[in-house]
């Protein structure tokens, strides 16, 4: 069967049975189970009220359970725990770990996910607020924005082809293609350089692109905290002479900065799990190794389930202070 | 005062300029992708791709048409013709008949070759090749020419891209792959947290703090952990790596950010609304249906645009859930990165592929930019 076929027939299936369930496990419940008539009607309606908000909620816990508590919780017995050849496993402690410790390929991808996180949400949270201040008055700041939120709709993967172009290099001597090697080569006067092959600065190489896609992401959400601020504050601060600068830094800002953790926090989340450009444009050679990447190193290239849970975990680790954060805070909300 | 709107105006000069600069550091790199997709390989191997756009300059080594064409014209024994394939606008600044001198003969000049004959070349690549004994052998006269070519760009590669009966270079398959990949993934997930949505936001039972205190923490719970544990359980319980597990996964994987904007939308909603219609007898099943789902509409939409976005773009998930070792069931973004393996060097192929893969993600972005960013702000100012 053709596979676009195939996709129909499974939309159909897959929103019948949605729709087959909801309805029929509504109506099973009012007709059958508990009808609100005769007898017990008042008891029937209380019954049937408190079982409800179940069925409306158990295929969405049912999915959040398997996919996503379970894993973790798979993943964590995993990570301590050895594949024995021919099957089954056994406990081991904390031997993957200390194996993962050893290894000077982990410290690597440690290192360099620091600098991500150090660099990346930090970048572009600056970026989108300059931008978004920017464009906040200008007439054509609409078009501006959404040009520069653009790189939000393509791929990490097309993103790292996009940008190979721009570090392509070509021998010395003969035309460079790549922006990057165009400049360096014409304006500056230096030899082309393969950019992705230097160890250390590679990494800001890779970390432009993300900066590039996550620009747009802060523009958008801190454009819009900045149109939230009351006029008045400005005013009053224009009136008593503070000049454009003082009134962004002093007055704006601060009252934004709710808005400005939850975008870092957020840019924070997408870096450590930072793979797919990684992945694709230099695959950890050169010293580029991040921990997602060599998460899948290990578990599909050397098939060590073990170690591989147990980077896996160490990603873990590193969102779980924001995970209780964002946790916390929805719950002051709600009260 | 004059003094203070003199700086104003400059102020308001140097944002519109940043701006403008800003603006095309950010577009640069994807023009160039786009731009160099509509080239030949040996133009963008030859050239940068921001010099498309402008007549270049070049070097050619072209030829005259065989001896067996000549003429008789009188005495002389003549060739005629033009050195560019019909249709092409060259021009000509300089030319020559040896590799030594190949800019020695300006257009229109005649070229004095001894025993070969006498060449004029003219500007547009006409030339006169004449000589008083009959040209022999079989290939025509080389002739070295500067040719300045206006901007020429070509479908080739999209219809190599998209039509070519090589698989490795072919997105064909690989883009309705991704289609049926993506469409069942977005709309499965919209159902069920819909319905989850309502209840949290709507309806009262022991534990709702709890529900939604969960659902914010698997928010940002990786998904990297969940992908051995989960292959394992297809692998166990049949489902064995395809589109169901896919579908799947990215249903789990997109829950929790679909309750999560759904539920905080769905909570905004009047309340009066929904008590009116509870007093008139309706179900909580009718309101779901009836009410609650045509007014979230919005929020629906914004869910939609981000899981088609993120579905459509995704790799890790095709990779661990979808792609066996046949390869028949690749995506675009898998395809595209085997591509930067294979034909790293071929860039009108990558440029061409990358594109064919963005074109759809661009399109939706652009058309659906406002649900994008409503969706946006209910996700992350709350």
């Amino acid at each position: 069967m053709h596979p676009a076929l195939q996709g129909m027939l499974t939309i159909a299936i897959g929103v019948g049975a949605c729709i087959t369930y909801f309805w029929g496990s509504n109506q099973f419940l009012d007709k059958v189970l508990y009808p609100p008539k005769g007898p017990n009607a008042g008891r029937n309606i209380n019954r049937a009220n408190m079982i409800r908000p179940w069925l409306f909620l158990f295929p969405a816990i049912f999915a959040l359970s398997l996919y996503l508590a379970y894993p973790v919780v798979e993943t964590l017995r995993l990570s301590v725990t050895q594949r024995i050849p021919g099957g089954g496993s056994e406990f081991v402690g904390l031997d993957n770990y200390k194996q993962m410790f050893g290894e000077s390929k982990f410290w690597e991808a440690m290192r360099n996910n620091m600098l991500w996180l150090i660099v990346v949400p930090a970048v572009s949270t600056a970026m989108g607020l300059l931008v978004a201040q920017l464009t906040d008055r200008i007439r054509w700041g609409a078009i501006a924005k959404s040009l520069i939120f653009m790189p939000m709709a393509i791929s990490f993967v097309g993103a790292a082809v996009i940008w190979k172009l721009v570090y392509d290099a070509r021998p010395p001597g003969t035309e460079q293609i790549g922006v990057l090697n165009a400049i360096y080569v014409g304006l500056m006067g230096g030899e082309p350089q393969q950019w992705l092959t230097i160890p250390f600065w590679n990494n800001f190489f890779l970390m432009i692109v993300l900066i590039w896609i996550q620009t747009g992401f802060a523009m958008v959400i801190l454009s819009a905290a900045l149109r939230g601020i009351p006029e008045e504050t400005v005013e009053a601060a224009i009136i008593d002479g503070a000049n454009p600068f003082q009134v962004f830094f002093k007055i704006k800002v601060p009252q934004i900065m709710g808005t400005i953790v939850v975008v870092w926090t957020t840019i924070t989340i997408v870096v450590l799990k930072i793979f797919d450009i990684v992945f694709a444009m230099t695959n950890g050679q050169w010293e580029t190794q991040v921990l997602a990447n060599y998460m899948y190193d290990k578990l599909f290239r050397s098939n060590d389930w073990g170690v591989g849970s147990a980077s896996a975990m160490v990603i873990m680790l590193l969102v779980t202070p924001i995970l209780v954060w964002n946790v916390y805070n929805a719950r002051k909300e709600m009260r | 005062m004059s003094n203070i709107a003199g700086t104003k105006s400059s102020l308001t000069w140097a944002v519109h300029l940043s701006v403008v600069v800003l603006v095309a550091l950010w577009l640069f790199p994807t023009v160039g992708l786009f731009v160099s997709s509509f080239r030949t390989a040996d133009q963008i191997a030859t050239s940068g791709w921001w010099k498309a756009l402008f007549p270049q300059e070049q070097n050619e080594v072209l030829r005259t048409a065989e001896p067996g064409t000549q003429v008789q014209e009188g005495p002389l024994y003549v060739i005629e013709g033009n050195l560019f394939d019909a249709g092409a606008e060259s021009e000509i600044s300089a030319w020559g008949t040896s590799s030594r001198e190949i800019s020695a003969y300006a257009p229109g000049e005649t070229a004095d070759m001894g025993e070969d004959g006498r060449l004029t070349v003219e500007a547009d690549g006409s030339y006169r090749l004449e000589n008083d004994v009959a040209f022999e052998g079989r290939r025509g006269e080389r002739v070295f020419v500067t040719a300045t070519a206006p901007p020429e760009f070509t479908l080739d590669n999209y219809r190599q891209v998209l039509l070519s009966e090589d698989a490795t270079d072919s997105m064909a398959k690989a883009f309705f792959n991704t289609l049926t990949v993506t469409i069942p993934a977005t709309v499965i997930p919209i159902l069920i947290a819909a319905f989850a949505a309502y209840a949290l936001a709507w309806m009262d039972f022991p534990g709702r703090a709890l529900l939604i205190a969960a659902v914010v923490g698997l928010l940002v719970v990786p998904l990297q952990l969940a992908l051995i544990p989960l292959l394992k359980l297809h692998l166990g319980i049949g489902i064995g790596k395809g589109y169901l597990g896919v579908w799947l996964a990215h249903t789990g994987f997109g829950l929790p950010l679909a309750i999560y904007l759904l539920r905080n939308y769905m909570v905004g909603l009047p309340r009066d609304i929904i008590e009116n219609a509870r007093v008139d007898g309706a179900s909580d099943f009718q309101i779901f249906v009836k009410i609650i789902l045509p007014l979230s509409f919005p929020a629906l939409a914004s869910f939609a645009i981000f899981q088609f976005l993120w579905t459509w773009n995704d790799l890790l998930v095709a990779l661990v859930f979808l792609i066996d070792a046949t390869g028949e069931t690749t995506v675009m973004t898998r395809q595209i990165v085997e591509l930067l393996g294979t034909r790293g060097g071929n860039w009108e192929i990558l440029a061409t592929a990358a594109f064919v893969s963005i074109a759809v993600p661009l399109a939706v972005f652009f058309a659906m930019q406002k649900y994008l960013v409503r969706g946006m702000l209910a996700g992350s100012v709350k």
